[in-house]
């Protein structure tokens, strides 16, 4: 088989898309937003909680899509949970330059290894927006503000 | 519904397939199998030929210069505009019209036919198989006129409700816009009996012909329809062409499309007048060596036997549902009589796009997504469906390497 697609379609994706954690909703989310693909449809819903400290206390997706799209929010939700937003802008800007096959120099070692079943999308470019999704649409749930009336 | 199988080996599929240069090279270092002619279909050898040539020995501006290749040019693109004429058996050469494709065809009919007969509450009757290109013009005089949008369904099978489509024309109804062949479907629409019901009420009918030119036989006089769209590139011609067929006592009562060249008849510094058709609706400097490679593809057409093309096409598509129909896991969406060689599907647990992405890399192109009918894929319930599209240079070889890839694609997803 292609060894290309052996190493997009790895169990650790398929295993993410299958049984995707941190998947419903969230209540008392502080923010949220939808994301939208065009090209193919999928949708996908980043809701998260804000702690006081500015730390990602929660945070959840809703969607339906491709076993990428799918597998890459699941990802994203098990790694930015806990994270301050510098820490989690960080990871977002590693993962956004490893999906293109670029250099992803600013990825802590542990963080590179979590991500490393992320890293043969670089080689399909018309999925690498399938991979993005979920964290463009994180992205957009920080920069829509808080929700009014959400967790404190 | 099958041709006879008699009738198959009529058509020279290896003698056709040799006249498409991109079919002899490999993807991925894999025999190539193009199953999506029907986003854009691969051009004959002669097509590109008779572009270049044109290019390179005719080309000038049409309908400009007094030198000698500005007659060339113009005399080609006329005959050009001759060769649509008999392809689509209309009256006269005055009735066609080049636009860059069939989107711009219909945006032309939405502005420059219907929208000065819009009054708020008028409404528009469409079945919600259409290609969002013709949705969305009409969306526009939503939007901008206050027209009503009316849909009409189709039945499970994907086939035009045409009762459905009867009773949706009220007093109010002032354009149907129905689509000849489905893109996502396959489902031919009986385009006859619409237009003669749409008539009955005195409601002229738009088609959209750019899959259905490609497989039907067309014959606007017959039909009696009133606009009919066609884009270039789906005929195995070029991109950048389209024509629009429109009923002369239409074009003459139209006001002009896009403003510019060509299109007048005199510009002074208060007043200007217009050119009459179709000159008055190509405005600017056309698509001159397109129009000549779409009369190649045409030529080139009309010179095989359509029927047998047709057959050979149903032949695959009752092929590759034969041989699909072991996997229980794929969901075969239209299924109307007489249905275009289109297969839709969705594949249980699996997502378009990654069934595509496993395909491709087995050579296998397929269109993934929601094939520009959002309505539609809503109507089934499904975000998007995988489509092959069979064309005239398609074989049996290319349905068994579909078939071999979904079930890898089964294997590695599931």
């Amino acid at each position: 088989m292609d060894e290309s697609l052996r190493e997009l379609y790895q169990e650790v994706i398929l295993d993410h898309s299958r049984h995707p954690r941190h998947f419903g909703p969230l209540e008392h989310a502080t923010h949220k937003a939808e994301g939208y693909n065009p090209l193919c449809g999928d949708r996908v819903t980043v809701m998260l909680a804000l702690d006081r400290d500015g730390r990602v206390a929660d945070i959840r997706f809703q969607g339906k899509g491709c076993a990428i799209s799918q597998a890459s929010a699941s990802m994203m939700t098990e790694m930015l949970a806990g994270r301050t937003l510098p820490e989690a802008q960080k990871l977002m800007n590693g993962f956004l330059h490893l999906v293109k096959g670029e250099e992803a120099s600013d990825l802590a070692l542990e963080d590179r290894e979590q991500l490393d079943a992320m890293a043969g999308i670089s080689e399909f470019p018309m999925r690498v927006k399938c991979a993005t999704l979920a964290w463009h649409t994180f992205r957009n749930a920080l920069d829509e503000g808080e929700i009014s009336g959400g967790a404190p | 519904m099958t041709a006879p199988a008699n009738i198959i080996p009529t058509f020279d599929v290896v003698r056709a397939r040799a006249d498409f240069p991109i079919l002899a090279r490999q993807v991925y270092g894999k025999r190539l199998t193009y199953l999506d002619s029907a986003a854009s279909a691969q051009k004959p050898r002669l097509v590109l030929e008779a572009m270049t040539r044109f290019a390179e020995s005719d080309y000038a501006n049409v309908h400009r210069g007094v030198h000698f290749l500005s007659a060339a040019a113009t005399d080609a693109y006329e005959a050009a505009r001759r060769t649509v004429q008999k392809f689509l058996n209309a009256t006269s050469e005055n009735e066609i019209i080049f636009t860059k494709g069939g989107t711009e065809a219909i945006n032309l009919v939405s502005y420059a036919f219907l929208a000065p007969r819009i009054q708020p509450g008028d409404e528009i009757v469409l079945s919600v198989m259409e290609h969002h290109s013709n949705i969305v013009p009409w969306h526009f005089l939503r939007e901008r006129n206050g027209a009503v949008l009316k849909w009409v369904d189709v039945k499970n099978d994907g086939s035009l409700d045409v009762e459905a489509f009867a009773t949706s024309i009220s007093p109010r109804t002032r354009l149907a816009a129905i689509t000849h062949m489905s893109n996502v479907l396959g489902t031919v629409t009986p385009l006859k009996e619409i237009v003669a019901r749409a008539h009955a009420k005195g409601v002229p009918v738009l088609a959209d012909g750019c899959q259905g030119a490609v497989h039907e036989m067309v014959d606007v006089q017959a039909l009696d329809v009133d606009f009919y769209a066609l884009t270039g590139h789906k005929l195995y011609g070029p991109t950048g062409i389209g024509a629009l067929y429109a009923k002369r006592t239409h074009l003459k009562a139209m006001r002009p499309f896009n403003g510019g060249g060509e299109m007048i008849r005199e510009v002074t510094r208060d007043l200007v007048s217009y050119a009459d058709p179709p000159a008055r609706f190509e405005a600017g400097t056309p698509p001159i060596i397109e129009s000549v490679g779409l009369a190649a593809a045409l030529d080139y057409l009309m010179g095989l036997d359509r029927a047998a093309i047709k057959a050979h096409e149903h032949a695959l598509l009752s092929y590759a549902r034969e041989r699909v129909r072991d996997f229980n896991w794929l969901r075969v969406i239209g299924d109307a009589p007489g249905k275009g060689a289109i297969l839709s599907f969705e594949a249980e647990g699996m997502h378009a796009h990654d069934v595509a992405t496993i395909l491709d890399r087995e050579g296998v192109a397929v269109r993934a997504g929601h094939h520009c009918a959002q309505v539609l894929m809503e109507r089934f319930g499904v975000a998007s469906t995988s489509r092959a599209s069979f064309a005239l240079y398609n074989n049996r070889a290319d349905v068994d390497a579909l078939v071999e890839a979904l079930a890898k694609a089964r294997k590695i997803l599931s």
